[in-house]
């Protein structure tokens, strides 16, 4: 009796022990497989290169943490960047100075991403049904205000944006950075953090201990509009183009992924961020390696589907708990 | 009302026990269900009634016991396997595809297909006649959801029966229904035990039980208080057993407790008057005097829990004014009362108070913040104190401020819960079944700190389930039977007999008027 007790403990404290710490052995095991099987592998460049590609994904990942630690979802991120990304063009185009565009862009995405936190907040549409509005008819929009083509932008700050770096390090895994720095303070130190975790880990008792539910819902869904534009942003400068039909596709499930495989619970309650870092980390990573390895793209999207399932799994409520 | 007394049992549940993690949820409780008879389950929360239905129906599984149907053993892994033996299930919500036809729904998951489609004529026809029989007039091919709460119901009753179920259980089939619906679905009762099957009625409103039911069972945290044939059983001896006195030991004691203190003096803190809520509440008034604890006595879906909701602006309100402390109370949110010092401990401590995955320091912090917080940041130093002060002063028991609440006993999250509104300094403090769960211990220190923080000048309301406490406790009870009020009792008036007869009383008032 004693042993099954003591197993089953273990077992759930194993449980608990993966979902908190597996993101960073997988990282570190990635890691160690392509310093052995990848040439080349362990050098600046590599990292660097790392460095630059992934910050987009971990500036939408911390947004879209903040959302599912409320309990909810944004599916909306990938259009969001698309509509920043053709709001940023548009002015580019009508000879705004670049540093308002981008303002009038990451503005862009607050507004929808207050849209969409009053959508959820007030008409109590399922938040996975409120953010997939705004997925489907965000690229529309997009479009619209691009004039339905791909505009080239010829600006001399995104080869900044593209290339620059502090120290050997890119400017944008420094924003990048000081963004999660930023996020993960908001989570732990600020009443807003409390109030998001509140929520998420049981809304009805939230309500009745007075917190402004609403508020913070859409608080929470105009950060992570907010973040997402930032990342068109410097999806758009990396393109050095704006083409709303390809910028921040399938990005909301990259996020997402990101989010769920660092730790965050999918049921709400729990926010990992600096998990959720390594979880982008991680999946950019895994990206390099079955490119470098010359597997097909649709290689590289089962392993990614295995990789949330397993996160998933490791997530799912034990059975006790419940 | 006839019961078959001769026949042997086509459902039998021997001595099941059930525990949840180390909780006792039912102990020891053996009934019967005889063919063409409707036996009643009753009793409070918690008492184990959907604990043993689900022990029925295959949902868990016994610890100890046995339920055999038609005489032999059976063990349900699931609620499909159940329901392919006869046994049928009809929950408060309607457990079916609103967006379907009613036709489609009744013949869910056996549909009649012709030349591999669905035979939709055969299913309108069939699905018409069939409800017809059951006199349920309802157009079949229009969506299930567009039809009244009470002919859903009704469809999922007779779609089950049509099944071929030899058992039905009903958990409160009533609850959401208008009168009207209530008299058409015991009509119906009446046909399917006409059909000889077993009806297993599960409600807390003594009219139907008294009406419909032929046997009625009484639980009691987790145990069997009495089975027996409704005939032999008086509503207030029911009532009795439901909430824990024996009717008899009550007779002859008619206990009171002396030395209570009527307090009239002091401008009433809290004064909530004529709150109406269609279906809910009906023109019920609370007033509270600084130091005094209003007990809402009733049973359950009385609106004792419903009233301290709507105080709390936790309910919409149909009409009715809210004043604390002499100010008029528009915004019927929490929210706003917490701003006036106005707190609650709500019913369903796991659903509505703790949040499980939050550390003991956030659930006690978490109605406070505002207070705890300076420009946004919430300070630690404060938070740690007033959870250090709160823990120790309620005595809580953890390994410290960080450990999960949800790993702690039902007495210990309920006292996070107290600590949680003490932090607030409420003014008025509305109690809602502080001492349901927790263990004998817990709910002594539970009682003393409620009486002493009435002393202190707190307004309290105080409800429960155990008449015994409520009378204990109050200085002034307000007795509610469906939604209204039925006297208010004060000083030396209030015992466990006045009380209960307020509640028979109207019950068979009630009777009277409708025959």
């Amino acid at each position: 009796m004693t042993t099954l007790a003591a197993n089953i403990k273990d077992r759930s404290a194993v449980a608990s022990w993966t979902r908190e710490h597996g993101v960073y052995i997988a990282l570190v095991l990635l890691i160690a497989y392509n310093a052995i099987a990848t040439p080349n592998f362990v050098t600046v460049d590599t990292v660097q290169l790392l460095f630059s590609q992934v910050p987009p994904v971990i500036i939408v990942s911390l947004g879209m943490a903040l959302v599912i630690g409320t309990g909810g979802v944004d599916l909306s991120v990938g259009s969001i960047m698309a509509i920043a990304s053709a709001v940023l063009a548009k002015f580019v185009v009508g000879g705004t100075p670049i540093g308002l565009a981008m303002l009038y862009a990451v503005a862009a995405g607050l507004l929808v991403g207050i849209f969409n936190g009053l959508v959820v907040a007030f008409a109590r549409v399922q938040p996975i049904v409120a953010t997939l509005g705004v997925l489907v008819a965000g690229r529309g929009i997009a479009l619209v205000i691009t004039g339905g083509a791909l505009v080239e932008l010829f600006v001399p700050i995104f080869k900044d944006i593209r290339l620059g770096k502090f120290l050997g390090i890119p400017y944008v895994m420094i924003v990048a950075a000081l963004l999660a720095v930023g996020v993960a303070f908001l989570v732990r130190r600020t009443a807003f953090g409390y109030r998001l975790l509140a929520i998420g880990g049981n809304r009805r008792a939230s309500v009745l201990a007075g917190l402004p539910v609403r508020r913070t819902l859409i608080v929470v869904y105009a950060i992570s509009g907010t973040l997402a534009a930032v990342a068109g942003v410097i999806a758009t400068a990396r393109l050095r183009a704006s083409d709303p039909s390809y910028i921040g596709l399938l990005m909301e499930l990259s996020a997402i992924t990101a989010v769920v495989v660092g730790g965050t619970s999918l049921n709400g309650g729990r926010v990992r961020i600096l998990g959720t870092v390594t979880g982008a980390i991680l999946l950019q990573l895994l990206e390099t390696t079955l490119v470098s390895h010359n597997a097909p793209d649709s290689v590289a999207r089962m392993v990614e589907a295995v990789i949330i399932i397993a996160a998933v799994y490791v997530q799912r409520p034990s059975r006790s708990s419940r | 009302m006839s019961t078959p007394v001769t026949s042997s049992p086509i459902l039998k549940v021997t001595s099941a026990s059930k525990r949840f993690a180390g909780v006792r949820a039912l102990e020891d409780v053996s009934i019967e269900l005889q063919a063409g008879s409707v036996h009643a389950l009753v009793g409070e929360n918690g008492a184990g009634k959907s604990t043993l239905i689900k022990l029925i129906t295959g949902v868990y599984q016994l610890d100890s016991g046995s339920v055999q149907l038609r005489g032999e053993d059976v063990a349900f892994d699931s609620p499909r396997s159940a329901q392919r033996a006869g046994i049928a299930t009809i929950y408060q919500e309607v457990h079916l595809a609103p967006q379907l036809s009613v036709a489609r729904n009744f013949f869910l998951g056996r549909e009649p297909t012709r030349l591999g489609s669905l035979d939709l004529k055969r299913m309108n026809r069939e699905a018409g006649d069939a409800l017809k029989r059951y006199g349920i007039v309802a157009d079949v091919k229009r969506p299930l959801g567009e039809l009244g709460l009470g002919i859903q119901q009704m469809v999922a009753i007779a779609r089950a029966v049509e099944t071929d179920a030899s058992v039905v259980i009903m958990d409160e089939p009533t609850s959401s229904l208008e009168p009207r619906e209530v008299d058409l679905l015991l009509e119906l009762v009446a046909q399917l035990k006409a059909k000889d099957v077993a009806i297993v009625y599960v409600s807390h409103k003594l009219d139907e039980v008294f009406r419909a039911c032929d046997t009625i069972t009484v639980l009691r945290d987790g145990k069997l208080v009495s089975t027996g044939p409704t005939k032999e059983l008086t509503r207030r001896q029911l009532i009795a057993r439901m909430l824990g006195r024996d009717a008899a030991e009550l007779d002859e004691t008619g206990r009171t407790k002396l030395g209570r203190r009527e307090i009239t003096d002091g401008e009433p803190l809290l004064r909530a008057e004529h709150l109406n809520r269609r279906l809910i509440l009906e023109d019920v008034s609370v007033v509270v005097r600084p130091g005094e604890v209003v007990g809402l006595a009733g049973l359950l879906g009385s609106g004792r829990s419903e009233t301290a909701k709507a105080i709390f602006g936790a309910l919409p309100l149909d009409s009715g004014q809210i004043e604390v402390g002499g100010k008029a109370l528009t915004h019927q949110t929490p929210a706003s009362r917490i701003r006036e010092r106005v707190a609650m401990l709500p019913e369903d401590r796991k659903a509505e108070g703790i949040i499980p995955d939050m550390s003991i320091r956030d659930n006690i912090g978490l109605a406070a913040l505002p207070q705890l917080t300076k420009g946004g940041l919430v300070s630690r130093k404060r938070v740690d104190d007033i959870v250090k002060t709160f823990m120790d002063r309620l005595r809580i028991k953890a390994s410290g401020p960080n450990q999960k609440v949800s790993e702690l006993s039902g007495g210990n999250q309920q006292k996070v819960l107290l600590a949680r509104l003490l932090c607030l300094n409420p003014r008025v403090l509305l109690l809602d079944e502080p001492t349901r769960g927790i263990d004998v211990g817990a709910k002594a220190e539970v009682q003393a700190l409620v009486a002493e923080l009435a002393e202190k000048g707190m307004a309290v309301v105080l409800i429960s389930s155990e008449l015994e406490e409520v009378v204990e406790g109050s200085d002034s009870v307000v007795v509610l039977r469906d939604g209204a009020q039925l006297g208010r009792l004060v000083g030396d008036d209030i015992s466990e007999d006045k009380i209960m007869d307020l509640i028979a009383d109207a019950a068979s008032e009630q009777i009277e008027a409708e025959k």
